[in-house]
């Protein structure tokens, strides 16, 4: 052997060992770029299709429990035996809510028509009520003071061609010009809504209950309710329960049926990057045979196609996880035309799930042809 | 010779075709349960809103105004019109019966109650039916209270609609210190408190009575206030929102044949003499929203599971054909044109697509039982004519599936197939 070929021979024994395993890493993924790609493809597709199910899994629970709080109030504050509450109340709901939600004052009496006919005249800050109860069919909000918001009932009652009339109560006479009507199909249809100032001036009774839509999950919305409670000695502080209840199962239903959607469509997605990688890995096991042909051990081919399958999954996972991530935002933007907050929490799934797919899948065919003799696969058979 | 080929392909490749039919048997089973979770799902969540009360209310025509504060009412009860309660089994009669999950006719009173020592002169007590079966025409439907406000939780037991039974709510109970199982003067008459009523609305201070009983207190036999009406309803568009009167003909017909809250309403309107039928808009308004985002996520949702199984089954087919290189080398080496080695190849993908398709079609039909029954225990409803597009899609997508790798393996040459070179 010449000088030259074992100064060669030292170096490259003296070089780090790491760059063959390296270079096998990466010439195997390009020399067979087709097979490679497919199984990349198949990888970021199930990440992708994972993160999306995840992150609308974590999500949809807001994005309906903001759809269910049109349905107005889930808590109603009342005076304890219909006295009126302190008048700093509302700022004190305001306050426990920090903007967690919308509140509400209104105050009620029983005034009477010119022909002496009862009605229920109600007092309401119009601004909050149009974020509270938006159900609300209102023709034209009053703006200004003695305008009122007629109930449809009530305005075929006492004005019928949208004239002026005067309501009593305890002798003291409002003069009161119709701004627009109100439908509800409830009890709002037969009762006149002026603004609140106007029925504290009018009356000299405060509001005596504000409705409460406070935002959150369940155990939120009662923690909120028990704030408002301490926060309102005098007053009887109740949860809606037909809408907290129909909220709760509602949600609980919708949830159950997208996990159980998540997990059929994540299980498929992984199924199939199982089957490509198997096919990719059967595929090369000339490669592997050779590499034991020329004495490479069992453990280094182990590690070998393991590295490759960590570096595919992982590589997959990341990409995937932005592409679900796009998917995501998308439905949420189609379906609940609001974003979808990227969850990070949902990444390490993603990343580990991935990588044990491709871990599982490489290994799996490895282990069945460890037990075969190179020159057998060599040979063609 | 062609048949021969397919079959003895499948009699001696059995562990290539099971992987290839176990691919496709998998996306068809996610196929199917999604796609019959998906055409349920719009129903099922619509009877869970149902939940949250009635979303129709039917009301006489000529009524006075309702004087009600925080859910009292304090109108004199005889003062207003009413509606007959001999009209009520008509409202399931009407075009949309079937879409009405129950109803409960309400007649509010005010009564003197006394238990023991104490007496409360003036209490609201209301008359409806608890659970009362209803015969129209051959069909009897039990409804009531029990199914139209199912957050009321009572103690004790539900009282018999015959009987002298009555429910008192929580708060009344408190004031009066009556228990399930007491007896309870209300106006003279003798009744029992059969149960204690949890309503978490003003009815914790009302007394609940069957239906005749009220009538009986305010003298007025048949006569009911109001009706609340439960009914599943499709979400209201902008076509729901004409007015019935300015549609004509066909239009017309199609806007009373779709189960909107107003043609519903409208429809009760008929059934009723003399009423006036409305939806009560939080409730209608409300659930059409949530009802349409859960309804198009599921849809969304179920798009993302055919994309993903069609992966799946295209993957394992691709994998399956890539596998049989020689075997194309050696067809061709014999004297088989492209059109023979494609055609043995498609006919078994589609051999695979159907014997997979079928049992993938009972396994998800299986699937979308059981999600139903977990989640909303009642049986999810599944389409036959789901069958037909359902294998018609596993054959389509199989054939889309192979069709790459079908045209790689008739494009190879012979020598180097063979060889195993490729």
């Amino acid at each position: 052997m010449s000088h030259a070929a074992q100064d060669l021979a030292a170096s490259r024994a003296k070089g780090p060992h790491t760059s063959m395993f390296l270079r096998m890493l990466v010439r195997a993924a390009i020399l067979r770029r087709g097979r490679a790609l497919s199984a990349l493809f198949a990888m970021v597709v199930a990440a992708a299709v994972a993160t999306a199910m995840l992150t609308l899994y974590v999500d949809v629970q807001s994005k309906l429990q903001r759809e269910f709080r049109n349905y107005g109030a889930n808590i109603v504050a009342v005076g304890k035996g219909g006295a009126s509450l302190p008048p700093d109340s509302l700022s004190q709901v305001d306050s426990v809510l920090s903007g967690r939600g919308v509140s509400a004052p209104f105050g009620m009496i029983v005034a009477r028509t010119t022909d002496g006919q009862p009605i229920v005249v109600a007092g309401a800050d119009f601004d909050r009520v149009k974020q509270l109860d938006k159900w609300w069919q209102v023709t034209t909000w009053p703006t200004a003071p003695n305008q009122a918001l007629l109930g449809v009932r009530a305005n075929s009652t006492v004005s019928r061609k949208g004239q002026p009339f005067d309501l009593s109560f305890q002798g003291k006479t409002l003069h009161l010009t119709p701004a627009g009507t109100v439908r509800t199909g409830a009890a709002e249809d037969s009762r006149i809504y002026i603004s609140l100032d106007d029925f504290v001036k009018w009356t000299g009774v405060p509001p005596s209950t504000i409705e409460v839509a406070a935002t959150g999950s369940p155990a939120e919305i009662a923690a909120t309710l028990n704030r408002v409670a301490q926060a309102l000695p005098t007053a009887d502080v109740r949860p809606v329960r037909k809408i907290v209840e129909g909220e709760a199962r509602v949600l609980g239903k919708t949830r159950s049926t997208l996990l159980a959607a998540a997990a059929l469509i994540i299980l498929t997605a992984a199924l199939c990057v199982l089957s490509t990688l198997m096919g990719w890995v059967f595929d090369r096991r000339r490669d592997f045979a050779i590499m034991k042909a020329l004495g490479a051990s069992g453990r280094l081919l182990g590690s070998f196609f393991a590295a490759e399958a960590v570096a595919l999954g992982a590589i997959g996972a990341l990409v995937g996880f932005v592409l679900g991530l796009v998917i995501a935002a998308w439905i949420g933007h189609a379906n609940f035309h609001a974003a979808v907050t990227p969850r990070l929490s949902v990444l390490p799934i993603v990343l580990i799930g991935s990588m044990a797919v491709t871990l599982v899948s490489s290994i799996l065919p490895i282990s069945l042809l460890r037990r075969v003799q190179p020159a057998v696969i060599l040979r063609g058979e | 010779m062609f048949v021969r080929l397919v079959y003895e392909s499948f009699r001696r490749q059995k562990r290539r075709k099971l992987l290839a039919g176990a691919a496709i048997t998998l996306g068809v089973t996610v196929a199917t349960a999604m796609i019959a979770v998906a055409t349920d799902i719009g129903d099922k969540i619509n009877r869970e809103l149902r939940s949250i009360g009635a979303n129709l209310i039917v009301t006489p025509q000529e009524d006075s105004l309702d004087v009600e504060i925080g859910g009292v009412n304090l109108k004199p009860p005889s003062d207003g019109a009413f509606l007959n309660e001999a009209d009520l089994p008509k409202i399931l009669g009407i075009f949309w019966h079937n879409n009405i999950t129950g109803f409960a006719p309400m007649l509010p009173a005010t009564v003197k109650l006394q238990h023991a020592d104490r007496t409360i002169d003036s209490a609201p007590l209301v008359g409806t039916y608890f659970s009362k079966p209803i015969r129209y025409g051959t069909d009897i439907v039990t409804t009531g209270v029990h199914a139209t406000n199912p957050w009321w939780k009572v103690s004790g037991n539900w009282p018999a609609d015959n009987s002298q039974d009555v429910l008192v709510g929580e708060a009344l109970a408190q004031k009066l210190g009556v228990k399930a199982g007491d007896q309870l003067a209300i106006s003279g008459r003798d009744a029992r408190v059969s149960g204690i009523l949890s309503a978490g609305d003003a009815s914790d201070n009302e007394v609940i009575a069957p239906l005749a009983m009220a009538q009986a207190i305010i003298g007025r036999p048949g006569a009911v206030r109001q009706v609340y009406v439960s009914a599943l309803t499709k979400p209201e568009d902008a076509f729901a929102r004409r007015d019935p009167k300015s549609l004509s003909g066909a239009i017309y017909d199609r806007w009373y044949c779709t189960p909107y809250p107003q043609a519903i309403a409208f429809q009760l309107a008929e059934a009723i003499p003399h009423s006036h039928a409305d939806q009560i808009r939080q409730v209608a308004q409300n659930e059409g929203a949530v009802l349409t985002r859960i309804e198009g996520l599921i849809f969304l949702i179920t798009l993302a599971a055919l994309f993903a199984s069609a992966l799946a089954v295209s993957a394992a087919m691709a994998t399956a054909i890539f596998e049989r290189r020689a075997e194309v080398g050696l067809m061709k080496a014999l004297g088989a044109g492209k059109l023979a080695v494609a055609s043995v190849f498609f006919a078994e993908a589609a051999l695979l697509a159907l014997i997979g398709g079928l049992i993938g079609f009972g396994i998800g039909s299986a699937l979308a039982h059981q999600i139903g029954r977990s989640i909303f225990s009642s049986d999810i409803s599944i389409p036959p004519v789901l069958l037909p597009v359902i294998l018609a899609i596993a054959v389509i997508v199989t054939f889309a599936g192979s069709a790459t790798a079908i045209r790689r393996a008739v494009g190879l040459d012979p020598v180097f197939a063979l060889r195993g070179e490729l």
